[in-house]
C-alpha cells in the first residue's frame, strides 16, 4: 500500500542559526528509515511521467522500487546507468521544474522526493558500495575534452565507459568546473564532487590541470595531437556587470570572484590558506539566481552582520530553485524585491558605501514570459551597504572561440550546435553553458550525454 | 609539479626563477602572463612571463619578494617544484608597424619590459630602454637590456648610480631632443605608468603599459581584474594586460589594487595552525 501522505518525509537540516556561521552543508540527507518511507509514496505510474523531466533520463521509477525494495546499491546502479554524478544531481538539481513537475502526486500535495532519494542512494553508495573492477575494452580512439565541469564530466565518463581513450583538460589547478568554484561547501561539499571524479580517473580518463586551451594548447592542435574528437564545455565564465556608476570600488564583486575566493581557494580557512575575502559588515547582492543566494549566504557565513539580496522582479519570478530560497531567508537574509540599483555610492575613500536603488513595479511578459519589471520614477532610495555582490549571469568563455577558426558563435557568444551537440566545425562537439549560456548543471550534463552519444555513434562507424 | 631548474638572485629582493611547463612555453609570447600556485594552501597569483625556451619547455619569471606567496616562493631551490603553474594567459604584445620605440621598466617592471625590447629587438625595431631604479644596488638586468636596446638610459631616484632622476625626466629629454618614437612601452608602478602616459599625452606618443591587477584564474571567470579604459570595463587578464595608457584609469586602478593590503599583513605574518611554520 503507498503511502498516502501529502507531503514529502522532510529531510533533516542544521538549524539555521548555527549553520549560518559554518560552511557544514545544510541538509544533512535522508536515513534508510525516511528513503524507505518517502519511497512508498511513489506510485510507480505505468507512463513514467516524471522521466520526461529528466535530461539525462534517470529511470526512475525504477530506482525508487530498488529503495522500496531496500536494496539500495540496487538503486544507485540504476541512477548511475544514465547519470555520472548522481551525488551532486540529488543535491542541486532543480527538482521542482524536472522530474518533480511532472510527479502525479504532486496534483494533490507534494510530489515524491525524487531528488532526496537520489541523493540517498548516492549517499549510501559512498558510504557502503564497493567500486566495480570493470573490464572496459579499449579502442584506442583519443577524444579531448575542454572543461572538466558537469558536461565534460558527463561527456568524459560516457565516453570512457565505451572504450575511448579520453583527456580532460582544465584550466584551472582543480577539476570540477563550476560544481568545484561555484556551489559553495555548505550546498555541495567538495569531497562528494572529489569522489566523483576520482572515480571518471578510475575508468582511465585523464584530466590534465593548467591547461587553459585556447592559451596552452589551440582546439586545432589536439587534432594534429591524434584527438579524433573534441568536446568543449567550458562554461560560461565572463561575470557581467550592470554599467551603474560605482561599480569600481573596492567592495563590488562579481558573485564568481567572491564564491571562487571562498569555494575554489578556501578563503573561508583563510589566513590558513593564503586567498583572502573582504567582506563587510552590510552586504547587497544583486540578482536572484542560484548564484545570488549562494553569494548572499557565503557573505553570512564569512560574518556579514546583514546581508540583502536585491532583486528586480518579485519573488514569484525569482529563478533560484526554491529550496535556496527557503533556506536563505531561514538564515536570515534580507529580500529586497521589485528593487534595481542604479548607482554604488561611493564612501568618500573609494569604496562602497550604500547602493541607490529604485523601486520597480511589474508590467507586461517580457520575451522570457516574466512579467517585464518597469522603474517606479521618484523612487529611489539607499540601502546601508560596504559589499556589494553582482549576481546577474554569466556569458560564455571567450577564449576558445577568438583561437579557434570555423567555430560558428551566435550574437550572445555563445558556440552554435545541432541536435547531437556538433559545431560548425569538423568533429568538435559543444555542449553545457557555453552553448546556452548560464543554465543548470543537469542540462549541462544532458548535453555532455548527447554529445557523447553522438562521438561513439560517429567515430565507431 | 613544475619543477624549478634555475634560481637566481638578481638582488635583495628580487629573484629569476626558470620553471619547466611545455605547457606554458609552446605558446607563449612576450607581454603575456603565468599564473602559479605554490601549494594547496596557497593563493594564485600572476607573474609576467620574464623569458622562455620552446624547445626545452621552459619559462622564466622574475619577482619581488615583497607579498606573502613572493616571499615564500623567494625561499623555494632549484629542484622544488610548484604545484600549478598555468599560462601562457593574456594578449601578447603587439609590434605590428613599429619602427623606433622606447621601452621604459620602472624597478620591477624592468624584468617585464625586458623580454618586449628582446621581441622588438629581434624583429628589427630600433629600441631605446629606460630603467628607473631607487638606487643602483637594486638595479637589474643592465646587461641583458644592453643587448637589445639600442640606447639604454638607466637612472636612480638618489643618484647612486651618477645619472640621479626619474625615467620621465630621461624620456623628456630624449623627446624634446627631437627622439621622434612611433611608440612609448611604460611598464612598473601605477604612478610611473601614469607619469609617462601624462607625459606623452601631450606630444601624441601612443603609449602602452601594462596592468598587473589582482585576479585569481586568469581566464576571464572572477573580473576581479576590471580596469576603466576610455570609459569602458575591460579585464586584464583576457583583454590586456596592456592598455593604451592615455584611456586607463589609474586612480580606480590603484585604490583596487591596495584591497588586500592589511588582509596581506596578516598572511605574511600568519603562523600556521598545523604545523607552527610561519610563511
Amino acid at each position: 500500500m503507498a503511502n498516502m501522505s501529502p507531503e514529502k518525509v522532510k529531510m533533516n537540516e542544521l538549524d539555521p542559526k548555527m549553520r549560518a556561521k559554518c560552511f557544514e552543508e545544510v541538509a544533512t540527507g535522508y536515513t534508510a528509515a525516511q528513503a524507505l518511507e518517502e519511497s512508498q509514496r511513489c506510485l510507480n505510474c505505468k507512463n513514467k511521467p516524471c522521466m520526461q523531466g529528466c535530461p539525462v533520463n534517470v529511470r526512475i521509477p525504477e530506482f525508487i522500487e530498488k529503495i522500496r525494495e531496500e536494496d539500495f546499491l540496487g538503486a544507485y546502479e540504476i541512477i548511475k546507468s544514465t547519470s555520472n554524478l548522481p551525488a551532486v544531481c540529488g543535491r542541486v538539481c532543480p527538482q521542482e521544474n524536472q522530474c518533480e513537475k511532472y510527479c502525479v502526486r504532486g496534483i494533490k500535495g507534494e510530489p515524491v522526493g525524487i531528488g532526496r532519494l537520489e541523493r540517498f542512494a548516492a549517499d549510501y553508495f559512498m558510504e557502503h558500495g564497493k567500486k566495480e573492477e570493470k573490464e572496459i575494452k579499449k579502442n584506442g580512439i583519443k577524444v579531448a575534452i575542454c572543461g572538466s565541469g558537469p558536461a565534460g564530466l558527463t561527456c568524459a565518463g560516457d565516453l570512457a565507459a565505451a572504450g575511448f581513450d579520453v583527456t580532460v583538460f582544465e584550466a584551472l589547478h582543480t577539476p570540477g568546473g563550476v560544481l568545484m568554484y561555484g556551489i559553495p561547501q555548505f550546498r555541495l561539499p567538495k569531497e562528494i564532487v572529489q569522489k566523483e571524479i576520482d572515480s571518471l580517473r578510475d575508468m582511465g580518463v585523464e584530466i590534465k590541470t593548467n591547461y587553459v586551451i585556447g592559451k596552452s594548447e589551440l582546439v586545432d592542435e589536439l587534432f594534429e595531437d591524434g584527438f579524433k574528437a573534441i568536446f568543449i564545455g567550458t562554461g560560461a565564465g565572463l561575470p557581467r556587470f550592470m554599467g551603474i556608476d560605482g561599480e569600481m570600488l573596492c567592495g563590488v564583486y562579481s558573485a564568481n570572484e567572491l564564491l571562487t575566493r571562498i569555494n575554489l581557494m578556501k578563503g573561508y580557512k583563510f589566513p590558513d590558506y593564503d586567498t583572502p575575502v573582504n567582506i563587510g559588515k552590510h552586504v547587497c547582492v544583486v540578482g536572484g539566481g542560484n548564484v545570488a543566494m549562494d553569494a548572499a549566504r557565503s557573505s553570512l557565513r564569512m560574518g556579514a552582520e546583514k546581508v540583502s539580496i536585491v532583486y528586480r522582479r518579485s519573488m514569484d519570478e525569482m529563478p533560484a530553485r526554491r529550496e535556496e530560497v527557503h533556506h536563505a531567508i531561514e538564515e536570515g537574509i534580507e529580500f529586497n524585491v521589485l528593487t534595481n540599483p542604479v548607482e554604488i555610492i561611493d564612501n568618500g575613500e573609494g569604496a562602497v558605501g550604500g547602493l541607490k536603488c529604485i523601486k520597480m513595479e511589474l508590467g507586461e511578459p517580457d520575451a522570457s514570459g516574466r512579467r517585464r519589471p518597469i522603474p517606479v520614477e521618484g523612487s529611489e532610495f539607499t540601502i546601508d551597504a560596504d559589499t556589494v555582490v553582482m549576481a546577474l549571469g554569466q556569458s560564455p568563455n571567450p577564449l576558445i572561440k577568438n583561437t579557434t577558426e570555423g567555430l560558428e558563435i551566435n550574437k550572445r557568444g555563445c558556440i552554435v550546435v545541432n541536435e547531437d551537440g556538433l559545431s560548425s566545425k569538423a568533429n568538435v562537439y559543444a555542449g553545457g553553458d557555453v552553448v546556452t549560456g548560464a543554465a543548470t548543471v543537469i542540462l549541462a550534463m544532458g548535453a555532455g550525454k548527447t554529445a557523447a552519444k553522438a562521438i561513439i555513434d560517429s567515430l565507431k562507424a | 609539479m613544475y619543477k624549478i631548474v634555475e634560481k637566481r638572485e638578481l638582488n635583495d629582493q628580487t629573484t629569476l626563477m626558470t620553471i619547466e611547463a611545455p605547457n606554458v612555453s609552446k605558446h607563449a609570447l612576450a607581454g603575456q602572463f603565468i599564473i602559479l600556485r605554490i601549494d594547496e594552501q596557497g593563493e594564485r597569483i600572476p607573474l609576467t612571463i620574464a623569458d622562455y625556451d620552446r624547445e626545452k619547455g621552459l619559462v622564466t619569471i622574475i619577482f619581488q619578494k615583497v607579498g606573502a606567496t613572493t616571499k615564500r616562493l623567494g625561499l623555494l631551490s632549484e629542484g622544488d617544484a610548484l604545484l600549478d603553474f598555468a599560462g601562457p594567459l593574456g594578449r601578447a604584445s603587439e609590434f605590428d608597424g613599429l619602427k623606433k620605440v622606447c621601452v621604459i621598466g620602472g624597478g620591477l617592471g624592468t624584468a617585464i619590459a625586458y623580454p618586449q625590447a628582446k621581441a622588438m629587438h629581434d624583429l628589427g625595431i630600433e629600441v631605446t630602454g629606460i630603467a628607473g631604479f631607487r638606487n643602483k644596488d637594486i638595479i637589474i638586468l643592465e646587461e641583458e637590456m644592453g643587448k637589445v636596446c639600442d640606447h639604454l638610459h638607466i637612472a636612480t631616484d638618489d643618484g647612486s648610480n651618477g645619472n640621479k632622476g626619474f625615467v620621465t625626466n630621461i624620456l623628456k629629454d630624449l623627446i624634446e631632443g627631437g627622439e621622434k618614437f612611433d611608440e612609448v612601452i611604460a611598464i612598473g608602478p601605477l604612478v610611473m605608468m601614469r607619469a609617462v602616459s601624462e607625459l606623452t599625452r601631450p606630444y601624441g606618443i601612443k603609449t602602452v603599459v601594462s596592468m598587473n591587477s589582482i585576479m585569481i584564474d586568469g581566464t576571464g571567470m572572477c573580473g576581479g581584474c576590471r580596469v576603466i579604459v576610455g570609459g569602458e570595463t575591460k579585464f586584464a587578464c583576457v583583454d590586456g594586460p596592456e592598455f593604451d595608457g592615455h584611456l586607463v584609469d589609474f586612480d580606480s586602478a590603484m585604490r583596487r589594487g591596495a584591497f588586500y593590503r592589511e588582509k596581506e599583513q596578516i598572511s605574511v605574518n600568519h603562523k600556521c595552525r598545523l604545523t607552527g611554520e610561519t610563511k
